[in-house]
């Protein structure tokens, strides 16, 4: 071996101390008290919030690491700079989270009266009116989405977790990954050009609508009840079979209700997944003023094509159309909210004992 | 007794029949669908892949028709997919990285909160808070960067730019990125982790070492599932997008094209006969596009499944 | 190169949970030293704490002292990052970094340190740590395939090269031969050997006659009871401890007797 090299290696490696100059541990909180300050006193003199963050997150990327490159060196300096930016990027995706909701409540409380819960819009022009059609025609519309949706996709779970085998199966769960990236207006138009074939053109039922969101929610139900069903021990059903009990039993006795808190929550996060779609019914059911509880005969209203359609053509004065958006949208939002909340207390309480 | 227990057990045996065909049946459904999806759309496309090019709206033909629109939807979903991929990389690390453990959960769930908003809300948002908020910024972009294609302008004054819808899409598709993107990161093994640190490479040498090519593949096929949601998106873009048809490449100025879905749903409650036709045309455009996106990306994804789990 | 290592009532914590309690011993350089014990008893927790592993775990926290040659790891101004540079380690399952060719496997420690090496000296560091490992031979035409596609104990002589590409000072090895079969153990054994003329090794092993084979001096950990700290109870020449052990424990323990 060549002389030098050991030599430049050790002058490389070995002879650097333990001991490196560090930044004081307080440095960077220090460092990101004064980038606050000065970003506080830029919006104090009229700059505009987002720039001033910006002002402040660029500030102490660029303070820290010329501190840390000064006393550390460049290994530490980087790992401090990739740090605050990380940190920033997921600061970031939290301010539109908060915009979203703080401009929808700020809007939407204008219109929050019992009277918006209660009334529908039939024969309102101008002020007033409300949203109980288009409440009506959501609950019915996700209610038969959800009538359709939960068998199918229960079954399939069932089918890839206790019966699968092969091509059929891998296949199956292929493509149900890849249904969950349909676009929702495709679905709508599929639901649409499906009775378009049997009832003509230009027809709209609440039906198709229910339809159409079911195609968004079948492979969401396929994919958590399946998680759910590969949760529940082998051991479970091996006993039931040497008990002599039936596959078919066993799966509907043992298997489903072990796993019916994780089906639970995964359903339910499918109805917050579709409650709030526009699109799929915009195409497929239209709007309507007036209560329609049929859900076989003609336009229904639903909440999201309320808010939109409140929007895009609010007439003239367009203000209480607006108000009327802003709280379905509120409304909406709050639904959407509480089904995840819902869902994620259902998963906590009734969580499999095992993972303890 | 044998005669009742014979009819027992076959009767065991048709019910777990009846039970294996209900649930096979299920399952074969599922591709049933979305063969159905490709057949009925192609049904009612057809007449107006037929139809004489003078009846199509435009009146220059269905390819005329679709072109631009498509160019739209591209351009929106991949400059969304610019914006969000880094954005979902660094957050996913800051949760499974950086973040103290005991909040990690609780983090991930906030970001999850991005993708329950419905879509039109965003549209809502979008209109009412994104766009005016980058007029400025489109104005500075204009002045000083004008030479630049993307910011011919003029810029727009009301914000209704593809600029906009892209920022809005950016949003709507990061926490889906950021979910495998996390997935992943946590699974990366604790073991070579620690080889690294071991070695004396600090946490970002560490993660650049392990986490980064470890989760590779899953940042990839998480991606291309945001770019097939972005190019799927309807409302928010029909909202925000101000469109005046046509192909262009400028972000900020006020005439944009559209994108298959949102033109879908602005045109269709208004339509009939074969512009009903041209526009599911479209829509079938739209849902092959999504689909090989999306195949190609679980191809990717399972491929590193299959690879993790070989180790 | 080899350092001496003294360790000063050292207790070692998991959040709040004493796991390790009281630990003082010296090492010489250029030895190998054993440690052996029940499972459980903080082997693998006092080996990490002798290159800052330790802390890496949420809340872990060590007090006491742990010097090298005179310089105190946990003294406040000392980079643990520079410390695990200078402390190699090989841990218990073979773990070559999957997406990383063999040679860029060696190579990783260096490159963190030396961001600018020439590839020439770069080559010549890489063969060596390799020949030093024994492995050079079995990998000399195929440095840049990954280094998953070698065999377990092929595996984890890369690790050891790739710990002592970086020239450390000392060498911690958990167990690094309890996943691979005996051609391989005893391979490594051998490698062990050699390594001894240039650095300070530690090694933990529940294998007794390992202990006995490659180390000069041994350590034996125990436990005073369930939901005891682990602690020390005595450490030796090698010979001595397996011939004639001071403490009744040792002497179960080795025996068989132990439980
Ligand atoms: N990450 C951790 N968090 C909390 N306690 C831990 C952790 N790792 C180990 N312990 C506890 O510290 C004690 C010592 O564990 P350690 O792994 O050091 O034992 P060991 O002697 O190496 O055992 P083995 O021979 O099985 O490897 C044990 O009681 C163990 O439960
Ligand atoms: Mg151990």
């Amino acid at each position: 071996m060549n002389p030098s090299t050991r030599t430049d290696l050790e002058a490389a490696l070995s002879d650097r101390p333990l001991t490196q100059g560090s930044l004081p541990r307080r440095a960077p909180w220090i460092t990101l008290a004064a980038a606050i300050v000065i970003g506080l006193v830029l919006t104090s003199f009229g700059v505009a919030t987002g720039l001033a963050a910006l002002v402040t997150a660029v500030l102490y990327g660029v303070t820290i690491f010329a501190w840390s490159l000064a006393v550390e060196g460049p290994r530490k300096a980087k790992d401090r700079v990739v740090a605050a930016a990380v940190t920033s990027a997921f600061l970031l995706a939290l301010a539109p989270l908060i915009s979203v909701v703080v401009t929808v409540i700020s809007n939407g409380v204008n219109r929050l009266d019992a009277e918006f819960f209660t009334y529908s819009m039939h024969g309102i022009v101008g002020e007033g009116g409300g949203v109980y059609h288009a409440i009506t025609g959501t609950l019915l519309i996700t209610a038969v989405a959800t009538v359709i949706s939960v068998p199918i996709g229960l079954l399939c779970a069932i089918y890839l977790v206790e019966y699968a085998t092969g091509r059929l199966g891998r296949a199956i769960t292929f493509f149900v990954d890849v249904m969950t990236g349909i676009p929702s207006i495709v679905a709508g138009l599929f639901a649409y050009a499906l009775f378009a074939l049997f009832f003509g053109p230009g027809v709209r039922m609440g039906v198709m609508g229910a339809v159409a969101l079911s195609v968004l929610m079948i492979p969401i139900v396929v994919r958590s009840a399946e998680e759910m069903l590969r949760l529940v021990p082998n051991e479970l059903r091996e006993a039931a079979y040497a008990l002599g009990v039936p596959k078919w039993r066993t799966i509907l006795k043992v298997v489903l209700p072990t796993a019916m808190a994780g089906i639970a929550t995964g359903v339910t996060l499918a109805i917050a997944r579709v409650i709030g779609e526009t699109a799929p019914l915009l195409v497929t059911v239209g709007i309507t003023t007036g209560v329609n509880m049929n859900p076989f005969d003609d336009r229904m209203a639903t909440l999201p094509v309320f808010a939109y359609r409140q929007f895009s053509s609010p007439g003239i004065p367009p203000e209480p159309a607006i108000d009327r958006a802003w709280t379905a949208a509120l409304v909406l939002i709050a639904v959407v909210m509480l089904l995840n909340l819902a869902a994620r207390l259902f998963s906590r309480l009734f969580a499999p004992r095992s993972r303890a | 007794m044998p005669v009742s227990e014979r009819t027992s057990r076959s009767r065991v045996r048709a019910g777990d029949r009846v039970f294996a065909g209900l649930s096979t049946g299920a399952g074969a459904l599922i591709l049933a669908v979305l063969a159905g999806v490709a057949t009925f759309l192609l049904v009612e496309a057809w007449p107006a892949v037929v139809a004489p090019s003078a009846d199509i709206p435009g009146g220059q033909g269905i390819t005329v028709y679709i072109w631009p629109l498509l160019f739209g939807t591209v351009l929106s979903a991949v400059l969304a997919l610019l914006i969000a991929a880094p954005l979902a990389v660094a957050i996913a690390l800051f949760i499974t990285h950086y973040a103290p453990r005991r909040l990690a959960q609780g983090l991930g769930y906030l970001i999850d909160l991005l993708a329950a908003v419905p879509s039109i809300v965003y549209g809502l948002w979008g209109l009412a808070v994104l766009a005016p908020a980058t007029v400025e910024a489109s104005t500075w972009l204009y002045q000083n960067l004008g030479w630049i294609p993307l910011f011919a302008g003029p810029p727009s004054s009301t914000g209704r730019t593809m600029l906009v819808a892209a920022l809005v899409l950016a949003v709507m598709v990061l926490p889906i990125i950021t979910a495998v993107v996390r997935e992943a990161f946590l699974q990366t093994p604790r073991l070579h982790e620690e080889a690294a640190l071991a070695l004396g490479a600090t946490h970002w040498e560490m993660i650049r070492m392990t986490v980064l090519p470890f989760g590779r593949s899953a940042i990839i096929g998480a991606s291309m599932l945001g770019l097939g949601r972005a190019l799927g998106e309807t409302m928010a873009v029909a909202m925000v997008l101000s469109v005046s048809g046509g192909v262009s490449i400028n972000l900020i100025s006020r005439s944009n094209p559209s994108t298959i879905a949102a033109n879908i749903a602005l045109d269709f409650p208004e339509s009939t006969g074969i512009a009903v036709n041209t526009l599911i045309a479209s829509g079938l455009v739209l849902f092959a596009v999504t689909l090989a996106v999306n195949m190609l990306a679980r191809v990717v994804i399972n491929r590193r499944r299959d690879f993790s789990g070989a180790n | 190169m080899a350092k001496r290592i003294d360790v000063a009532d050292l207790n070692i914590y998991y959040d709040k949970t004493l796991a390790v309690q009281d630990v003082s011993l010296s090492i010489e350089p250029r030895s190998v030293t054993a440690l052996i014990g029940p499972s459980g008893c903080g082997k693998s927790t006092f080996l990490r704490s002798l290159n800052r592993m330790h802390e890496l775990i949420p809340r872990a926290r060590v007090e006491g002292k742990v010097m090298v040659d005179g310089q105190d790891l946990y003294a406040p101004d000392v980079d643990p990052v520079t410390v695990r540079s200078h402390i190699g380690m090989v841990f218990q399952r073979p773990n070559p970094f999957p997406t990383m060719s063999i040679y860029d496997n060696v190579a990783a420690g260096i490159k963190l340190n030396a961001k600018r090496m020439p590839k020439s000296e770069l080559d010549d560091i890489v063969e060596r740590s390799l020949r030093q490992a024994n492995l050079w031979d079995e990998v000399a035409d195929r440095l840049h395939k990954p280094g998953s596609g070698l065999s377990g104990g092929q595996q984890q002589r890369l690790c050891i090269a790739r710990a002592i590409a970086v020239q450390p000072d000392i060498l911690l090895m958990d167990e690094p031969c309890s996943a691979l079969d005996p051609i391989s153990t005893q391979k490594i054994e051998d490698l062990i050997g050699e390594l001894k003329a240039d650095y300070t090794i530690v090694i933990v092993t529940h294998n007794m006659q390992q202990a006995a084979r490659v180390s000069d001096v041994t350590g034996f950990f125990n436990l005073r009871g369930v939901g005891q700290p682990g602690h020390l109870v005595e450490i030796g020449d090698t010979a001595t401890i397996f011939s004639a052990p001071s403490n009744k424990a040792t002497e179960d323990y080795i025996s068989g007797r132990f439980g």
